[in-house]
């Protein structure tokens, strides 16, 4: 069974092979065939005009951590509705309510970030 | 041998190498992604145990969603890494500390679990697929015992995440005041009546 289980996934591992295999092929490539002349400004910001202000790295709003973290939150709520899916034939009435109930919290929760306007962008 | 341990053999030396490389690499950005590696790996590792909603979940959710977290607060941080890691060894006896101490319990469980010890608290579907109950598959064994048998731990998960919901909006949502922000509902409750005047003009006087 277990076996099983695996020889099922022995495409993927093939897939996972060929990827490395083109990956590494056309990152190992360039340095064998293409011409090679490397320059300090080659690899410098490029802004049109004027020298560049300051480094690419600079802080950027919490609101974008705010849609990541409700984003997994929901993410969550799917990954429990997986087993749920499978099993729902055998689960019966208290099954079912358990999740309408798991469902109904995290509406609450919905709701509360609809309202206060979470889901908005100034 | 059999192929699997191969694959184990394989993906767990990547997994180390790349947990490795999250904590020596000089770009935090590189950091994040060796961390992501080190998840698929441990994703395929839960599945070589046959867990394969775990992998899934792993993938889906510690890939999908905290590895792009991480990389947001990387970014957000600004911090300079470079002077931050200037006080690196100063943490060792504290991490080497801590980390012999999860290899005593890791040794300590696996050694029970090696010489036929059964975990008491130890979920319904564990024990079952131990048992050797291997014509279930992983999501309905989880799925079976879930939503009926441990329904207040079910539960608990959903309020727990109302709760990270409701701090996370609390502790980041600030509304700027003064923007101007597009109300539909007030636009599309607008009718005739109070949005058209009309007027009679006399002729060559204006309004």
């Amino acid at each position: 069974m277990v076996n099983d289980l695996l020889s099922a996934y022995l495409p993927l591992a093939i897939f996972i092979g060929v990827a490395v295999v083109i990956g590494l092929a056309l990152l190992i490539s360039p340095f064998l065939i293409a011409y090679q002349q490397p320059d300090p400004e080659k690899l410098s910001a490029y802004e049109c005009g004027f020298n560049a202000f300051d480094d690419a790295r600079m802080t950027f709003d919490v609101r974008y951590y705010l849609v990541a973290l409700l984003f997994i939150i929901f993410d969550l709520e799917v990954a429990f509705l997986f087993p749920w899916a499978v099993t729902f034939g055998a689960l019966g009435w208290f099954g079912f309510w358990s999740m309408m109930i798991f469902l109904g919290v995290l509406t609450i929760g919905f709701i509360y970030e609809w309202k206060k306007g979470a889901l908005e962008w100034d | 041998m059999d192929v699997s341990f191969a694959f184990f053999y394989l993906f767990a030396a990547v997994l180390l190498g790349s947990g490795f490389m999250v904590v020596a690499a000089r770009n935090p950005v590189h950091a994040v992604l060796f961390l992501i590696l080190a998840f698929v790996n441990a994703a395929a590792l839960f599945l070589l145990l046959s867990a394969e909603f775990l992998a899934m979940i792993l993938v889906v959710v510690y890939v999908g969603a905290v590895a792009v977290l991480f990389l947001f607060v990387v970014m957000m941080l600004d911090v300079d890494f470079a002077e931050l890691k200037q006080g690196f060894l100063q943490y060792l006896p504290i991490g080497a500390l801590i980390g012999v101490l999860f290899l005593i319990e890791l040794i300590a469980v696996a050694s029970f679990i090696v010489s036929g010890g059964k975990i008491a608290g130890a979920p319904l579907a564990i024990n079952a697929v131990a048992q050797g109950e291997r014509n279930i598959t992983n999501v309905k064994a989880i799925g079976d015992v879930l939503y009926t048998t441990y329904v207040y731990y079910f539960e608990a998960a959903g309020l727990i995440l109302l709760v990270a919901m409701l701090g996370a909006i609390v502790l980041t949502l600030h509304r700027r005041e003064g923007v101007r922000r597009q109300s539909a509902a007030e636009q599309n409750a607008r009718t005739k009546l109070t949005a058209v005047e009309l007027r009679k003009v006399p002729f060559r006087q204006g309004v």
